[in-house]
């Protein structure tokens, strides 16, 4: 067969698909049969390149060509112009926010210059449904290594060696975890991946998946041969439904090609791999919560010990990591625990992924080494703040959490000095505020999130969660008092110092992290009935400038609420009684009469 | 389809599919020469077409690894075909009136061993 | 066993490896306060969900704290129970419970008994610093149980006894967040769900969100209707535990202080269950004996074993889960219902009184007999044979109302003739007796012989599946005695199976039988006190001086002037009832 001459990748992560590029990949393959050209460009729907702000992508290979926001009515003038013609699409390259030019490739992108792929090494450039394409990257060869050449406790060790740490949050050794389930016996044991992604806004997880199912079911197999399992599990929500495509189209793949069964690699060595679905509940992603929903119960934590590793899936010993960590495996194995563990600092190894959201120019997913900054991450590759706004704070590791501030910026991002500035690590949510972001109404916004998905099993969580929650919403009503706020930093003490498991334990930071660093602003709110950033409705009065207003009657007319009251040709006046703070005034009056105060 | 049984085996499929995939791996690394070939009507005028297949062709057998693309119309129509060579850390170098004679000897000789080769249009 | 040692508010202890911080601290004299945990000891019963977060102390080098019920002890280990950090959490923890729990005290059914209230004053707690929404449920009467949702707290102790213990199943926790709480299966009524109205549930909440339903105000109003004869029976268990409601040490038998009490009250009889049970000996055993008769003699459609239904837990657990088998229990009636048929025919045609102008009421130690009584095939043109029955907690509440000094009362005996029993009736109340109580009949009529020793003492015993096989002069008769439904349900399985070869099962639905039936005074998963009450039983039945069914003259008399014959044609009338299947009612509505 004739070797391709050019590869056009197309994202068909979710977010891309979304958009319709499953239609660019048709307009391609037909745009190039109609010019004879489907010999020699193939055409391949990738895994998530993880730049989602300027998402459908195209990609062209071998010269990185980065196509962005491509519809699928540029499919004609890519085949016509840069396939057939050697030019590029001027119009579709990503343009530099700061120099304004035409950027060639994606090698100069600063999006991508920071950034290092271990985790996403093959996400947005194989096929995720051709096991080959997985192959011919390296694939299955650590497996191969590992039955073939070394011993279950020599997997372990090079694990441990690697300095890997779980990557779902709790940041515990990967290697030490195994080799406590490797040390318990029992007739059958259990390797599960956690893919009850639940952060909102971290889709790390699922675009691996999504991108790169292979190399999670080696890893897998890599656990299951370490700790003396058989059998694996993934857990997912049912609302990935891509990713579980994709999972399930690998699984039979693998399957077929002798990769997942019985005698693996002509050893004695067996195992498969199920899917279990899950409903989509955010605590089923604590380990006890989710082997309980895998059995059929209630998705709620149960006291540790017992572990997993003693007593898990079924009362089997069960290792449970996260699908990024799995996704670390391989290459650990391939290229050795000592080229890993170079990576990153002292105490946390390699690189995480981050999904980078908020009041920032480059939203997506990236993969950074531990240890590099929070400016780098937001300035550098994230391309800085939204319409020239000013940054205020940053929230990492979701509603379990904390606000990190302009003094935290050139703190290095790793497990221990997150944990150290109030925050933490987390599944990797990064969202990024601007000045117009209220710091009480954020940590209402978490709050409310995991009061929604609390599960109800202990008081602290249940109902003191609840509580704060609606404290904070008295202090963004302006009704709070000093006393509130006491009651309120006493109240996240006791959650976090009782409840049952890590969602209870950790629901209070983001309140507490915005107590400590945005103390003033939440002062404001109770003393000065004032929020700074105005997101407080209610803290905000619109008034009519007696001066300024002539009485054209426009506002009180569009009023929805007859809120505004004046005689014609006079001043008129709006009743805050009545005002639900909607704007419509503002937009009607022809004079500047109004404002917000 | 196969059924990988062996270490050998997957190392089998591994080199074929790799064979599959390899214009777009080369295009991830740094370390390879980039050719260009410019590919404007000009140049397929000139015969660029044929001389951009050769390259395919006799780098593989040469054993040599390049990014081969193509390009738009590089300004010196008069000497068409052109072809831009980039060495990894060296700034690229342009070669007029290239011919299957021409492209052996870049490969060979400038891409292979760095040496200097006839034929450079001056920038 | 390994011991270690660790310290505990400043003591030096020594514990037996694997035990929790709760235990050692209980076994040391150090009291640490908790709330979801339960434990039915003896019945190997643990409920420990780690929820309600009461139990947390401080253990030196953790970074939170430990809930005490949950955290195994470890070698070293310095745990403080009482710090400051420790008593600021828990004072808030029990507030944010009770800023979430209806503060309708005063007249909850659980006042004085709720495990929550007197965690509040123990913590001494007068303000609750927290105000914001509380949870609301519909509530849910069924003829037994009373859910009021509002004030669950979450502790599953309802759910662990209704699954673990009972394998019913129909309590479990739903929703999330602060909309968690426990409820049955698409929230429908108890009616609709597989409950047996067995009532462990009531008993193990520590609040108000289950409780029985009250009739004392019925019965008060009965009582004082002049055209209502008002009569009262008696269940055995009742007798050994009603004293503790009135300060007596568990196992203290207050039979005829009992019977003064409820003359007091002004029931115009007070006759005893116990005579029914001595009833329902003759007819159930007429009926096991002529099971046995026809099996030996080669009869393949008869159904053996024979399964007592005295239970009424018991009886709604089979029609739910084992329609297949309505055919294998005994038609005889419960005694309460025996008891009811008797006196609404016989004694009211005695008494020359209709029907309607009849009330009978029953004191029981269990919950379900008030389900029972309102079944339809128990009522003669919509009037039932037992009109309310009470529990033992009820009744103590009406002494106390009548301000009846129950400790100086005199003992006075139950009016007759339906007030007379043999001390086989009485056994009725624990766990193997009417089946050691048929034994004794059993015996006498099968053999044609007088049994010398009435003490079947291999039949008693609190082990949770029992068997025995008893000689009735030289053929074999294979018992089995299983108690409370999880239990029941090990043994049915085995019957459908048909691995199982017993003559004759008793079953009772809840753990001890009788005596820790639901109805009884609360005993806040102390099970030593239900085993006081349980040798109280046999003291009782050693006092009496006739111990077999047969030899209760007043049964004799009955049978004589009114039934016959044990299972003749007008026991089978009045005394035989039949079952349905229900496996059809549980209702599910997604």
């Amino acid at each position: 067969m004739a070797k391709y001459k050019m590869h056009i990748l197309v994202c068909g992560g979710t977010g891309c698909s979304a958009s319709r590029s499953h239609e660019i990949t048709k307009n391609l393959q037909a745009a190039l049969k109609d010019k004879g050209l489907e010999e020699q460009v193939q055409v391949i729907l990738t895994g998530c390149f993880g730049f989602c702000e300027k998402g459908p992508i195209v990609k062209v290979m071998p010269d990185n060509t980065f196509y962005t926001e491509v519809k699928p009515e540029d499919a004609l003038e890519i085949v016509e112009e840069h396939v057939i013609k050697g030019r590029k699409v001027k119009r579709l390259l990503y343009t530099d926010p700061e120099t304004k030019e035409h950027v060639a490739d994606s090698k100069h992108m600063n999006f991508y210059k920071k950034q290092l792929r271990i985790a996403l090494r093959n996400c947005g450039f194989i096929d995720p449904e051709n096991i080959e394409e997985y192959i011919a990257n390296d694939g299955y060869a650590a497996v191969a290594k590992c039955l073939t050449e070394m011993t279950p406790q020599q997997v372990i060790e090079e694990i441990k060696l690697s300095g890997l740490r779980g990557r779902g949050g709790g940041g515990f050794p990967t290697g030490v975890k195994w080799e406590i389930a490797s040390k318990n016996h029992a007739d059958q044991k259990y390797v599960v991946c956690n893919a009850d992604e639940g952060d909102p806004g971290a889709f790390m997880d699922r675009s691996i998946l999504e991108g790169d199912p292979h190399s999670v079911i080696e890893a897998m197999t890599i656990n299951g041969y370490a700790i003396g399992a058989t059998k694996g599990l993934v857990y997912i929500r049912a609302e990935y439904p891509l990713a579980i495509d994709r999972l399930q189209t690998a699984i039979k793949q693998a399957r077929e090609y002798g990769v997942l069964g019985k005698n693996l690699f002509g050893t004695d060595f067996d195992f498969d791999i199920e899917l279990r679905f899950g409903a989509g509940a955010f605590v089923c992603g604590e380990e006890t919560a989710l082997i309980h929903s895998m059995e059929g119960k209630r998705g709620e934590p149960t006291f540790k010990p017992p572990f997993p590793a003693q007593s898990g899936y079924l009362q089997k010993p069960t290792n449970v990591n996260n699908v990024e960590t799995y996704a670390n495996i391989p290459i650990i194995i391939l290229k050795g625990a000592n080229w890993f563990n170079k990576i990153g600092t002292e105490k946390s190894k390699g690189t995480k992924v981050f999904a980078l959201a908020g009041q920032i120019n480059n939203v997506g997913l990236i993969e950074v080494p531990m240890g590099i900054t929070l400016r780098e991450v937001i300035y550098e590759i994230g391309g800085g703040i939204k319409n020239g706004k000013k940054f205020k704070a940053v929230q990492t590791g979701g509603p379990s959490g904390g606000c990190l501030t302009e003094k935290h910026l050139d703190t290095p991002i790793d497990y221990d000095n997150l944990i150290a500035a109030g925050s933490m690590m987390g599944s990797g949510g990064m969202v990024v505020m601007d000045e117009t972001s209220c710091m009480v109404s954020i940590a209402k916004f978490y709050l409310e999130f995991t009061c929604e998905e609390s599960c109800g099993k202990c008081s602290p969580c249940r109902i003191g969660n609840k509580r704060m929650l609606e404290l904070l919403d008295k202090i963004t009503k302006g009704q709070g008092t000093m006393e509130d706020l006491e009651t309120l930093k006493n109240l996240a003490g006791v959650i976090k110092d009782t409840a049952l498991c890590g969602l209870g334990q950790t629901s209070p930071n983001p309140v507490l992290s915005t107590i400590n660093n945005f103390w003033d602003e939440y002062v404001e709110h109770v003393k000065e009935k004032k929020c700074r950033a105005g997101a407080c409705k209610s803290l905000m009065q619109y008034v009519i400038d007696p001066d300024v207003c002539v009485g054209c009657t426009s506002c009180a007319r569009n009023c929805p609420v007859n809120a505004i009251q004046g005689e014609k040709k006079s001043p008129h006046h709006i009743n805050q009684e009545i005002c639900i703070k909607c704007g419509t005034c503002i937009e009607k009056c022809k004079f500047n009469a109004i404002s917000i105060k | 389809m196969m059924q990988i049984k062996s270490l050998a085996d997957l190392q089998a499929l591994k080199e074929s599919a790799h064979e599959k995939m390899d214009t777009r791996i080369k295009g991830k690394r740094d370390d390879l020469a980039q050719v260009r070939v410019a590919m404007a009507t000009c140049g397929i005028a000139a015969g660029a077409k044929g001389v951009f297949d050769h390259l395919l062709k006799a780098a593989d057998e040469k054993g040599l690894e390049i990014i081969l693309t193509q390009s738009d119309c590089m300004g010196h129509c008069n000497m068409e075909p052109t072809v831009e060579v980039t060495l990894p850390g060296k700034e690229p170098v342009m070669f007029g009136n290239v011919d299957n004679a021409k492209a052996d000897e870049i490969l060979d000789k400038y891409i292979a061993k760095g040496e200097f080769v006839e034929g450079v249009i001056a920038r | 066993m390994e011991m270690i040692n660790l310290t505990i508010d400043g003591k030096a202890v020594q514990a037996e490896k694997g035990q929790t911080i709760l235990k050692v601290a209980r076994q040391n004299g150090i009291d640490i306060p908790t709330l979801c945990y339960y434990e039915l000891n003896g019945q190997k019963l643990e409920n420990k969900p780690g929820g309600c977060r009461v139990c947390v102390v401080e253990v030196e080098g953790r970074k939170n704290l430990a809930p005490a019920c949950a955290t195994e002890v470890m070698e070293g280990m310095v745990v403080n129970t009482h710090s400051l950090r420790v008593v600021n959490a828990r004072r808030t923890v029990v507030e944010l419970i009770l800023s979430d729990h209806p503060a309708d005290c005063l007249s909850c059914s659980k006042s004085g008994s709720c495990e929550l209230q007197k965690l509040a004053q123990k913590l001494g707690i007068r303000e609750i610093h927290f105000k914001g929404e509380q949870s609301t449920y519909r509530k849910d009467d069924s003829p037994s149980i009373i859910r009021d949702v509002d004030k669950c707290i979450m502790c599953r102790r309802c759910e662990t006894v209704c699954n673990q213990l009972q394998t019913v199943g129909a309590l479990s926790a739903i929703n999330r967040g602060f909309e968690a709480v426990v409820a049955t299966a698409f929230e429908q009524d108890l009616v609709k769900s597989p409950c047996t109205m067995c009532g462990q549930c009531v008993m193990a909440c520590p609040v108000g969100a289950l409780s029985e339903v009250n009739q004392t105000r019925q019965v008060i109003q009965a009582i004082s209707n002049p055209q209502k004869t008002v009569i009262v029976q008696t269940a055995p268990a009742v007798r050994v535990a009603l004293g503790e409601e009135f300060g007596y040490p568990a196992g203290t038998i207050v039979t005829g202080k009992m019977a003064a009490a409820l003359r007091r009250i002004g029931f115009d009889y007070v006759f005893d269950t116990d005579f029914a049970a001595d009833l329902t000996i003759m007819e159930e055993g007429t009926e096991l004996l002529d099971r046995i008769s026809r099996h030996i003699k080669g009869d393949k459609d008869v159904k053996l074993p024979i399964l007592t239904s005295c239970c009424p837990g018991w009886v709604n657990f089979f029609e739910t889960n084992y329609p297949d088998m309505l055919d294998v229990p005994s038609t005889a009636k419960s005694p309460q219902q025996m008891f009811g048929a008797v006196a609404k025919n016989y004694w009211a045609e005695k008494l020359g009184i209709k029907r309607e102008d009849m009330v009978v009421v029953s004191v029981m130690p269990c919950v379900a007999k008030k389900y029972e009584c309102q079944r339809d095939e128990f009522k003669t043109d919509g009037n039932p044979d037992v009109d309310y029955s009470l529990t033992t907690r009820e009744l103590a509440e009406l002494i106390k109302q009548f301000n009846i000094d129950f400790t100086s009362l005199p003992e006075e005996d139950f009016d007759m003739p339906l007030g007379a029993s043999t001390g086989a009736a009485v056994i009725f109340g624990a766990t193997g007796g009417v089946i050691e109580a048929a034994a004794r009949t059993a015996y006498e009529i099968f053999t044609g012989k007088t049994l010398d020793k009435v003490d079947f003492t291999e039949l008693r015993g609190l082990e949770g599946v029992r068997e025995a096989t008893i000689d009735f002069d030289g053929t074999p008769i294979h018992l089995g005695i299983a108690h409370g439904l999880g239990n029941a349900r090990k043994l049915l399985d085995s019957i459908r199976r048909g691995e199982a070869n017993y003559h004759a099962i008793e079953v009772m639905a809840c753990p001890g039988g009788c005596i820790g039936g639901a109805g009884q005074p609360y005993h806040h998963g102390d099970f030593s006190i239900v085993e006081k009450r349980h040798e109280a039983i046999y003291r009782e039945d050693a006092n009496k001086p006739l111990r077999k069914s047969h030899e209760n003259p007043y049964i004799k008399q009955l049978y004589d002037e009114y039934f016959g014959k044990p299972c003749g044609e007008k026991s089978h009338h009045l005394l035989h009832t039949h079952y349905f299947d229900k496996s059809k009612q549980v209702e599910v509505e997604a």
